[in-house]
């Protein structure tokens, strides 16, 4: 859909014990409807770039532009899910969560409707579109995010985590789930994980992140034929190269302290 | 709650009330007291019936639930948009707070008299004394629910486009709704409790609590216990069926309570 551009981004959490810096001169690019994953230890930053990208956290230094605009504060341009269930309106039917963003963008009841039972069939919740999210499996719930940040037709979806707290088999039905939403929607996705496997999985590139402060540490290409098979020689050949990249920090960490 | 489970709960709450009843009627007919002091509980049946046939108690009733509604509807109407204001504003919440916590504590009923010198006996007493009980449990259940408000709803909401106004009224709203439920409940038991008391000096003629007082001139115990019957009577039928059936048809039905108390 859209490219995004992310130029010198840097941003320093202020605790109470100091500063602590969260990301550092963070540069790369993304095209348009390319899937990135952003991986990388916990503390690396992923999250904090994707709170900056999606306009909940404003950066100290840098900018990022999608499709040539700058970032200011978050806009319809972008869907976000999130990690935590919870991130659904208890109060509100499938339907009615994932009808939200068009009910502010003022689509009549009718239209809205009709593009959010659309939006659930896509991740096959057509039979659940009255159900209240506490009526929903976790896996569920999350599928409804995803159609949610969908339903108001953003160019750009940024997704922090969204199968993390989902047992094994539910999350390879989720990324196979994942994987044909993109391919019939075309979206740009950023999706931080620090799943190798999911990430290999998903994406058309991998963004390596460091810890301490957040930095780029590198950037590698899945060039995998899709749907990918995650038992075949490729596949796990890819994994072993995102792993080095990953476990040479763990070492590293482990000889400073 | 299923069918069955309603049944047996009822059936339970039943055999408690017989068995209280037993104890009571046992009491009352072993001749430890004067029979004028304790009735028996044929007696106050049959005085209930005859004030509630004659209308007088329920045109008691009447007036004492006027109090109270409009007491409470005001206590609503000033603790849910000001708890909400002290949970979205640091400084209304700075000035509002020392304020609600020296007056919280003071019980109504010590107001009374006080009341009665302003305001004179009747309505206007009775039904300030109500809102002053009732304003402080929805004012703190609402502060506290706003601010309990889960901050992803509202990232959530406002990388979907929502404006203040939908906010507040679409996610902070709803999302509070388990405190603010909760402080209607407490405040409308506060109200009752509140509105007896209040009659018992500030009414004149008419209300539940001025029945219990003025037949205390006369000895009419019979009459004290049937009021105190349709106090107790009323004030469960609002607990259990405006707030249970409001539970049930929102926070219940969202799953944003546990199974309901009681």
């Amino acid at each position: 859909m859209v490219p995004i551009e992310i130029r010198d981004v840097t941003l320093v959490y202020d605790t109470p014990g100091g500063k602590v810096p969260g990301v550092k001169n963070v540069n790369f690019n993304i095209g348009a409807s390319e899937f990135v994953c952003i991986v990388g230890p916990s503390g690396c930053g992923k999250s904090t770039l994707l709170n900056i990208i999606a306009g909940f956290l404003t950066p100290a230094a840098g900018e990022i532009r999608i499709g040539g605009k700058k970032v200011d504060g978050h806009g319809m341009d972008r869907g976000v899910v999130f990690q935590d269930f919870a991130q659904l309106f208890p109060w509100r039917t499938a339907l009615g969560n994932v009808s939200f963003g068009l009910e502010m963008k003022g689509v009549a009841k009718e239209e809205r409707d009709k593009i959010a039972r659309e939006q659930l069939r896509l991740v096959k919740l057509e039979k659940f579109v009255n159900s209240y999210p506490h009526h929903l499996s976790g896996g569920m719930q999350q599928r409804v995010a995803i159609a949610r940040a969908l339903a108001y037709n953003p160019a750009v979806l940024l997704m922090d985590e969204p199968f993390a707290a989902l047992d094994a088999m539910t999350r390879d039905d989720m990324q196979r789930l994942l994987a044909d939403v993109w391919k019939a929607t075309r979206k740009t996705v950023i999706y931080v994980t620090h799943n190798v496997a999911e990430a290999v999985y998903l994406a058309d590139r991998v963004i390596v992140m460091s810890p301490h402060p957040g930095t780029v540490k590198a950037e590698i290409k899945i060039d995998l034929p899709r749907p990918r098979d995650p038992l075949s020689v490729e596949f796990l050949d890819c994994q072993k190269e995102l792993l080095r990249h990953l476990g040479h920090d763990v070492k590293v960490e482990e000889a400073a302290n | 709650m299923s069918n069955g489970q309603q049944t047996r709960t009822f059936i339970r709450g039943a055999v408690t009330i017989a068995a209280a009843a037993a104890v009571y009627e046992v009491l009352a007919r072993s001749g430890i007291f004067a029979a004028a002091l304790l009735p028996t509980i044929p007696t106050i049946l049959r005085a209930l019936y005859a004030s509630l046939a004659n209308g007088t108690m329920i045109q008691h009733a009447i007036f004492t639930l006027y109090r109270v509604m409009l007491g409470f509807g005001l206590a609503v109407a000033v603790g849910i948009p000001l708890g909400i204001l002290m949970a979205r504003f640091r400084r209304v919440e700075n000035f509002f707070l020392p304020l609600v916590s020296a007056m919280m504590p003071i019980p109504s009923f010590a107001l009374v008299p006080l009341f009665m010198l302003w305001f004179g006996i009747g309505n206007l007493t009775t039904i300030l004394i109500v809102f002053y009980a009732a304003t402080f449990p929805m004012l703190f259940n609402t502060w506290s629910g706003v601010r309990s408000v889960n901050p992803l709803w509202l990232r959530a909401a406002g990388a979907m486009g929502a404006d203040e106004n939908s906010l507040f009224w679409k996610v902070i709203i709803p999302g509070a709704s388990p405190f603010i439920i909760t402080g209607m409940r407490q405040a409308f038991l506060r109200a009752w409790i509140a509105v007896v008391g209040a009659e018992m000096i500030a009414a004149s003629d008419w209300g539940l609590g001025w029945v219990i007082f003025d037949a205390k001139e006369f000895l009419n115990t019979d009459l004290m216990l049937a009021a105190l019957i349709v106090i107790g009577g009323i004030g469960f039928a609002f607990e259990r069926l405006v707030f249970g059936s409001l539970e049930r048809n929102t926070i219940q039905r969202w799953g944003m309570s546990r199974v309901a108390k009681g």
